[in-house]
């Protein structure tokens, strides 16, 4: 088991003009580890994500993801987006998004890799359960087929890292059960570090290691016991809020709608 | 048009020098336009290709005015076009209706420059519905050197460029240069707008680059039989539109986008049985 971490973020700071989306951040992601990044919209969430895939630049600070500046080792990165709806006209079968995921990054027709790269792909559709429409147009699949396929091509090629933005959302609870679990077997059997931005840290509590809490420039960082709690919640919103823990769930009641996760409970 | 089925003429016809270099012509074009239409179709840029041959027009009427050579001017105009259009970002609402005003505008130039052209320029200026007999040898070598260029470039960003249309999030982030790629292929698709705006003619251009693809898209799912398709339907339309043209004497343009309208609406009735089976 490899001890270098999988992300490293040092005094990291990211603001746009005068508007600070978190300062001092110091993160440690070893492999193998589940970190669920929370908070309201507009807190940084997806910046951190776009940080980490060299899309953004850090105001300051340092960042390492995979052993690596960002942007040098996405091909060791795999990325889970929300699911979105796709054209259902698009020419695109479930396993060419998953070969995409293989060997779309590089250059050439790839004929040479063609072998590898089916055996890759059967693999890896045979692990999500996804053999049984990976030959159907990706458009006229349901939500949560789609997000299968997608965690199969975050993972063909064999990532160090797993970036989640709100792979959840929109799917219902048996189909929010099954794409986490697969999440957390991988991480389980390859040692993948994952980072999971969401709305709602139900569905993957109990694969949860560490929580990154994030409100207006300002940051939690703990296992859930310690970060879920009245206290501290009140102290990064600055206001009251109360954490009921309701079979094994965590609810947030607070005063206003800036409190996610009952805003958004409330939403489904 | 009695003698649209007198083969025999066709036969005769099609034994002349120049009725072969046309139908050469056809063949490359037709392959060019196969293998980028399914690419063109999965980026939503069927008008903007449009923009791009009606601006091939501007080009060439610049050329004109200016003493160039025409079909210069139109791969010149057709480039600069296909670059503008190829860095607007496709997903913002505002896509379609800059297309829009930059097309409007470009042709209304091309207009003032065909009137402040002192000559006839009706002569010279066969890019509306193309020339595509009477090619000499040294634009068909320009035509076959450009396809070998484009088709090489295409080989070697074809993957990264197949993610980023059809999958453009993900694709950047693993790391595909998706600005850079969105630029070179709307310079391919200029260079190959253009070689088909001086032998087709801009009014075929659609035709051939978007009508084959979409059918093909209709029938299947995956990228490389949809190219496949593309490229016979393609084929299939240009150099049969040539030969059906041949006995009537009839412009090739009608032929040519009747039969890959004909191929399209096959298709779809196909597709759509097929969908319906599916679902």
């Amino acid at each position: 088991m490899s001890t270098t971490p999988a992300v490293t973020l040092s005094g990291a700071r990211l603001a746009y003009g005068d508007r600070v989306l978190w300062d001092g951040l110091d993160l440690d992601v070893a492999p193998g580890e589940f970190v669920a990044v929370l908070g309201p919209n507009g807190s940084g969430k997806t910046s951190l994500m776009r940080v980490l895939l060299g899309l953004r630049a850090l105001s300051s600070g340092a960042v390492t993801v995979a052993g690596a500046a960002p942007g040098r080792a996405n091909r060791r990165i795999g990325y889970i987006p929300q699911q979105r709806a796709l054209d259902p006209a698009l020419a695109l079968r479930g396993r060419d998004l998953v070969g995409l995921g293989w060997d779309g990054h590089r250059w050439g027709l790839g004929l040479t890799g063609i072998r590898e790269r089916r055996r890759r792909v059967d693999t890896a559709l045979a692990e999500v359960g996804a053999e049984a429409f990976a030959n159907r147009p990706v458009g006229m699949l349901s939500g949560g087929e789609q997000q299968r396929l997608r965690v199969a091509q975050a993972l063909v090629g064999d990532p160090a890292v797993l970036l989640c933005d709100e792979p959840l959302l929109s799917l219902d609870l048996a189909h929010q059960r099954a794409v986490s679990d697969l999440i957390d077997t991988r991480r389980r059997t390859a040692d993948t570090a994952v980072l999971f931005v969401t709305h709602e840290i139900n569905p993957v509590l109990p694969l949860v290691d560490r929580v990154l809490y994030l409100v207006d420039g300002r940051f939690r960082i703990g296992p859930p016991d310690e970060v879920m709690t009245s206290e501290t919640l009140s102290e990064l919103y600055r206001t009251e809020v109360d954490v009921l823990r309701v079979r094994g769930q965590v609810h947030i009641v607070g005063g206003h709608g800036a409190v996610c996760e009952d805003f958004h409970l409330a939403e489904h | 048009m009695d003698n649209i089925f007198d083969f025999r003429l066709t036969w005769q016809l099609l034994s002349l020098d120049f009725v072969l270099s046309a139908l050469l012509v056809a063949a490359v074009l037709g392959l060019l336009a196969g293998v980028l239409g399914p690419l063109i179709v999965s980026r939503n840029m069927a008008f903007s290709v449009h923009g791009t041959s009606e601006l091939a027009l501007t080009g060439g009427a610049a050329a004109l005015l200016l003493g160039w050579d025409v079909g210069n001017g139109a791969l010149a105009g057709a480039i600069v076009a296909a670059l503008v259009l190829g860095l607007l970002t496709r997903r913002s609402s505002e896509y379609d209706s800059v297309i829009g005003v930059v097309l409007a505008f470009g042709l209304g130039l091309g207009v003032l420059m065909l009137w402040l052209y002192k000559g006839r320029a009706a002569n010279k200026f066969g890019l509306l519905t193309g020339q595509i007999v009477g090619q000499d040898f040294a634009s068909m070598a320009l035509l076959t050197g450009a396809a070998v260029v484009v088709l090489a470039v295409l080989a070697v960003v074809y993957r990264p460029l197949l993610f980023a249309s059809v999958d453009p999030d993900v694709a950047r982030a693993r790391g595909v240069p998706t600005t850079l790629l969105a630029v070179v292929f709307a310079v391919l698709v200029g260079v190959a707008t253009a070689l088909g705006v001086r032998t087709v003619g801009s009014l075929l251009v659609l035709a051939l680059m978007v009508t084959p693809a979409a059918a093909a898209a209709r029938v299947t799912a995956s990228p490389l039989r949809a190219t496949v398709l593309a490229v016979v339907f393609a084929e299939v339309s240009a150099v049969g539109g040539i030969v059906l043209s041949l006995a009537p004497g009839a412009p090739v343009s009608a032929f040519v986008t009747a039969i890959s309208f004909l191929i399209y609406l096959v298709c779809w009735l196909f597709g759509r049985a097929r969908r319906t089976a599916l679902a």
